[in-house]
């Protein structure tokens, strides 16, 4: 995460009630929401949630059916895609196959008044800049994955966008590679200060990168937070499944008092939190959630800090560095995931073992 | 007897029967006799000095020329907005539209031609080159519809996306990335448009009026056995020069091949 949410920014992206079909099919259902000059911008969710129709009404390759989309204050409702202060990364990389690298990155450039000379630095520049300097004279066909990626990143970011528009762009490199260039992005974006936005179904992908999240279901915007409020409070169910992994314990609330709120769940008793835990409105059936590495498992000696409760092991999975148990708190039957670092000198626990769980209130989410 | 030796004999005896009458032509084009029959005589070169003084001949080769050239090319330009239409965009009745359009494919072609003269008559138009070309375009169009849709299909849709993205207009994305990218497809197409109408006989023949291109020619020669040389030598002529215009094509082809690092899936040799 950087430090750049304490410099007060303009808004680059506005979506206003945007709504698009396609035939009877119902895509976007009221999309409202902005997007700020310089941020990193992810949007997320599973296949078919509307996130790329989103982008690409941004890129101008999708047309609204109502609503307003505006790019640095002004309505683009009119503006073809040719014109708009965006550029784009195809999930495919669309690299030209007949043109060189140097053709590719200086595509965009070709109406541009500057000399040809201005041209060819330009080009040489947005290749060093991707770490691809030396490569222009190379067929573009003869690139690799990782390669191919850099390019399109280096054609897109020669025009200097307002906007550079990511469609799932790491999804066809394998994971070290992907790994390494969610880092070179970051470090792209904090180079360049372009409003980067991101699509991807991949979450851990958006946690890492972004510095604001836009979580879609189904056409909608579900919730739009840093990743660290979307990881930790979650305000729906939905959200917190999809967003790494989260344990559900049913709950009864048996008093609301302004800021306060009692719940009895089950397994941990009678709790109170505060009301920026509680997500929802009441009426369903509530349940209170909390995080793997939230809780942690007593051994001998150690004593919890704030609650305690008695659980048995169901399940062990060792990971290494990790072990994932399966544990259920006496009075429950479903099993609760815990992950446990595995420190020197500590013990894996075997199936079937009493063990303490301490926890706290503060880590806990309410859902009404 | 090992398993492949039944099927390799049938493979040779196949290729025979399939190219042993084309290799008869140029030899008994050089045969020194007015007979077409074996034992051959001696080697001349005189029917193709016959030919080669045959202005009829060099008529119907420029009548053909004509014919075939704006035959390839009209139904290239047509199978291009066919093409580009059936892969990128939908629109009602799609598949009838294209249905319809496929259909001279399966068509016999003596239909196709009764019907197209009977049509060209009773509204007046008098039989020409012209007319020729109107039912060639109508009998090539399906193969160049063919030939170019695969060529659009194996176009990655975000390649124009990405054009457009950088600036460009819908014309300059479709001279700048589209048409060098499916030009392999065009040219076969012009190839096999020009191919099939150069050697069609039948349309050429009901709707040619007094404008006798080449096969309708060559048919008419063979009433009189005394051509029948010379058109041997035309013929070995014709299939050199089929050769080496699919051999260039195809040398095109693989070059572009190459040079986008394509796969090659096949191609005319």
């Amino acid at each position: 995460m950087n430090d750049k949410s304490t410099i007060p920014r303009s808004d680059m992206i506005e979506f206003r009630d945007v709504h698009k079909y396609y035939g009877d099919y119902h895509a976007l259902r009221g999309i409202t929401a902005t997007i700020r000059a310089g941020e990193f911008f992810s949007l997320l969710g599973p296949s078919g949630c509307g996130k790329t129709t989103l982008l690409r009404t941004i890129a101008g390759f999708e047309g609204i059916s109502s609503g307003a989309v505006l790019i640095d204050g002004k309505d683009m409702a009119k503006v073809p895609a040719n014109v708009r202060p965006t550029n784009m990364v195809f999930q495919s990389y669309a690299i030209f196959p007949h043109l060189t690298v140097e053709q590719n990155v200086g595509f965009g450039l070709r109406k541009d008044p500057m000399s040809a000379a201005a041209k060819a630095r330009a080009v040489a520049d947005a290749l060093e800049m991707v770490g691809l300097k030396g490569y222009g004279a190379r067929a573009a066909h003869a690139l690799s994955g990782g390669q191919r990626q850099r390019v399109a990143l280096a054609r897109a970011l020669i025009l200097k966008p307002k906007v550079l528009l990511l469609d799932e762009p790491l999804s066809a490199l394998d994971k070290k590679m992907r790994e390494q260039m969610q880092v070179e992005l970051i470090r792209l974006q904090r180079q360049v200060g372009i409003t980067f936005i991101l699509v991807t179904h991949d979450q851990e992908e958006a946690l890492v990168m972004s510095d604001r999240i836009a979580v879609m279901f189904e056409g909608e915007i579900a919730q739009l937070a840093d990743p660290e409020t979307l990881y930790r409070r979650p305000n729906s169910k939905k959200v917190a499944d999809f967003i790494g992994t989260m344990n559900f314990l049913p709950a009864q609330i048996l008093s609301e008092d302004g800021g306060k709120v009692e719940v009895e769940a089950q397994g941990f008793g009678r709790l109170t939190l505060d009301a920026g835990q509680c997500m929802g409105t009441p009426g369903g059936a509530p349940m209170v959630g909390f995080r793997p590495e939230t809780l942690t498992i007593l051994f001998d000696g150690q004593t919890a800090t704030d609650r305690e409760s008695m659980a048995t092991v169901a399940e062990v999975v060792y990971y290494g560095d990790m072990t994932y148990y399966d544990i259920t708190f006496d009075g429950t039957t479903a099993p609760m995931r815990i992950s446990m670092r595995n420190v020197f000198g500590r013990p894996v626990l075997d199936i079937g073992t009493r063990t303490r769980v301490a926890w706290s209130p503060g880590a806990l989410v309410l859902f009404r | 007897m090992n398993k492949g030796t039944g099927l390799r004999v049938y493979a040779i005896g196949y290729l025979i029967f399939l190219y042993a009458p084309i290799i008869l032509l140029p030899m008994f084009a050089f045969n020194d006799s007015k007979v077409i029959a074996f034992p051959l005589t001696g080697f001349t070169t005189h029917w193709f000095s016959v030919m080669w003084e045959d202005e009829q001949l060099f008529k119907s080769l420029k009548n053909s020329l004509i014919i075939s050239g704006s035959t390839s090319i009209l139904a290239t330009t047509l199978g291009i907005f066919a093409a580009r239409a059936s892969t990128r965009y939908r629109f009602p009745y799609k598949g009838s539209l294209i249905g319809l359009i496929m259909l001279p494919l399966v068509l016999p072609e003596m239909i196709v031609a009764m019907s197209l003269l009977v049509v060209l008559l009773s509204i007046g138009i008098p039989l020409s080159i012209f007319t020729i070309i109107l039912g060639h375009v109508l009998i090539c169009t399906p193969f160049a519809v063919a030939i170019l849709s695969s060529a659009f299909q194996s176009l990655d849709k975000s390649l124009e996306e990405a054009a457009y993205d950088l600036g460009e207009t819908a014309v300059s994305t479709f001279r700048l990335i589209i048409l060098p990218l499916v030009m392999p497809g065009i040219v076969s197409s012009l190839l096999i448009c020009f191919t099939i109408s150069l050697d069609e006989f039948i349309i050429a023949y009901f709707l040619g009026g007094t404008d006798t291109p080449l096969s309708a020619y060559i048919y008419g020669q063979f009433r009189f056995p005394a051509k029948v040389p010379a058109m041997l030598a035309l013929g070995t002529i014709l299939v050199l020069v089929s050769i080496s215009l699919l051999a260039t094509a195809e040398y095109f082809r693989r070059r572009g091949l190459a040079r986008t690092g394509a796969k090659d899936t096949g191609g005319f040799l």
